[in-house]
């Protein structure tokens, strides 16, 4: 559950947003719109804690920390896709099993890539690697910053059949992304800069 | 803490496959310290009596070189803004990449250092005390130093700010580390300056991370 209040952000002596009002309950989905540089990356920075110069409340209330996404690919060039997952894990939450991390990345369709060193994938299987933790960890609360960008036609289907399955089990969704999803789940949207 | 230990283990890791980058620091260091025979004199009595400070302060500076290393591709590639969604304190792995750095930075020097010390006619006790020293001092140098490289790595062009940030914190341990290796030449006894250096350690161990995490945190927020 987040609660969002008052939420005011200026940068640059550019005035982002103002007064945000808004609150994304389990098995929703909260699409954030915009044009480029209306502030949307700002804004889940702010919602995910990484940036804090903005005024107003900002009230999570979770089990457990966030899955967050960003722009930059979040995964060392010089360790495998293995060791890269198992570290973002890890790092998350407990230790997972090897086979755990093996199924997630066959899942995201990098079976065969296990032992592949992040550097000499493509940007889309970089993004896969990380987009690999979806399946392999649960947290309620996913955040992600175009999600569907760099990933193939068949990866953003089974991607939406993977938010679908993490709604149905009354997770949440913030996402920026600039195409529709194609969901049957409640999706709120928030348009930036409009 | 076994969070602590993946940390550490990740970044050997990483280090051991990005070698190259290790290895400047420490030849560095080496060449620096044999620049100095060749351009001041390589008579005994002369080297005798600058070898210390000639080693610490090449350590100084290799250990600045080294210590944009610690944050930088971690920032650009978008592992450290994960790092701040972990289950355990985020100091930790600070902590743990500290530790790290001086693993790859600090200790090779340190075992380096009693085959300088006999480039420059340091006698057994002072080897001895060099090594005490900089085994002591480095982690300090790799504590405070990460200090400086959290709160530039968001910037550009930070390597250049690091020097001036952090070169005036390392002056207390490069002037008691050099008194060090000056006593234990003279066979002298050295215990209050090795304290005096523990000391620092034990602070810097207990500060130096909050302020890298606070540095890190404020780095990331732009």
């Amino acid at each position: 559950m987040l609660n969002v209040s008052q939420l005011s952000c200026e940068r640059d002596h550019r005035l982002l947003f103002e007064n945000l009002e808004f609150s994304v309950a389990p098995g929703e989905v909260l699409w954030i719109e915009g044009s480029n540089g209306a502030g949307k990356t700002t804004l889940l920075r702010i919602l995910s804690g990484l940036y804090t110069d903005y005024t107003g409340q900002v009230n999570w209330d979770l089990p457990q920390l966030p899955i967050y996404l960003g722009h930059k690919p979040g995964v060392k060039d010089l360790l495998s896709a293995r060791e890269n997952l198992n570290w973002l894990a890890s790092m998350q939450q407990a230790p997972v099993a090897a086979t755990a991390i093996d199924a997630a990345l066959a899942k995201v369709g990098l079976r065969g890539f296990e032992d592949v060193l992040c550097g000499a994938m493509s940007e889309g299987q970089r993004k896969r690697v990380n987009l690999a933790r979806l399946y392999l960890l649960d947290s309620v609360a996913w955040v992600l910053d175009e999600p569907f960008s760099a990933i193939d036609v068949a990866g953003i289907k089974s991607l939406e059949q993977r938010m679908g399955e993490h709604l149905d089990a009354g997770g949440l969704i913030i996402l920026i992304s600039h195409q529709r999803l194609a969901l049957p789940h409640a999706i709120r949207s928030l348009r930036l800069g409009a | 803490m076994n969070l602590f230990m993946t940390v550490v283990r990740r970044e050997l890791l990483i280090a051991y496959r990005n070698a190259a980058d290790l290895l400047n620091p420490l030849l560095f260091f080496v060449i620096v310290i044999s620049l100095f025979p060749l351009g001041i004199s390589p008579s005994e009595s002369v080297l005798r009596q600058v070898g210390p400070g000639i080693i610490w302060v090449a350590a100084l500076l290799s250990t600045l070189l080294s210590m944009d290393l610690l944050f930088r591709s971690d920032y650009d590639d978008g592992s450290l803004e994960q790092m701040t969604f972990s289950h355990e304190p985020f100091l930790l792995l600070v902590l743990g990449k500290i530790t790290s750095h001086w693993l790859v930075t600090g200790l090779p020097l340190t075992l380096l250092s009693p085959l300088l010390a006999l480039m420059l006619f340091m006698n057994e006790t002072g080897a001895k005390a060099l090594f005490l020293s900089l085994l002591i001092g480095t982690p300090v140098l790799s504590l405070l130093g990460a200090i400086g490289a959290s709160l530039t790595v968001g910037l550009r062009k930070g390597g250049l700010l690091i020097a001036v940030l952090i070169l005036p914190l390392f002056v207390p341990v490069l002037i008691l580390a050099t008194a060090m290796v000056q006593t234990g030449m003279q066979a002298g006894n050295y215990t209050g300056h090795m304290l005096w250096l523990g000391a620092i350690l034990a602070l810097s161990t207990g500060f130096a991370p909050l302020a890298t995490a606070f540095g890190v945190k404020i780095s990331l927020s732009n």
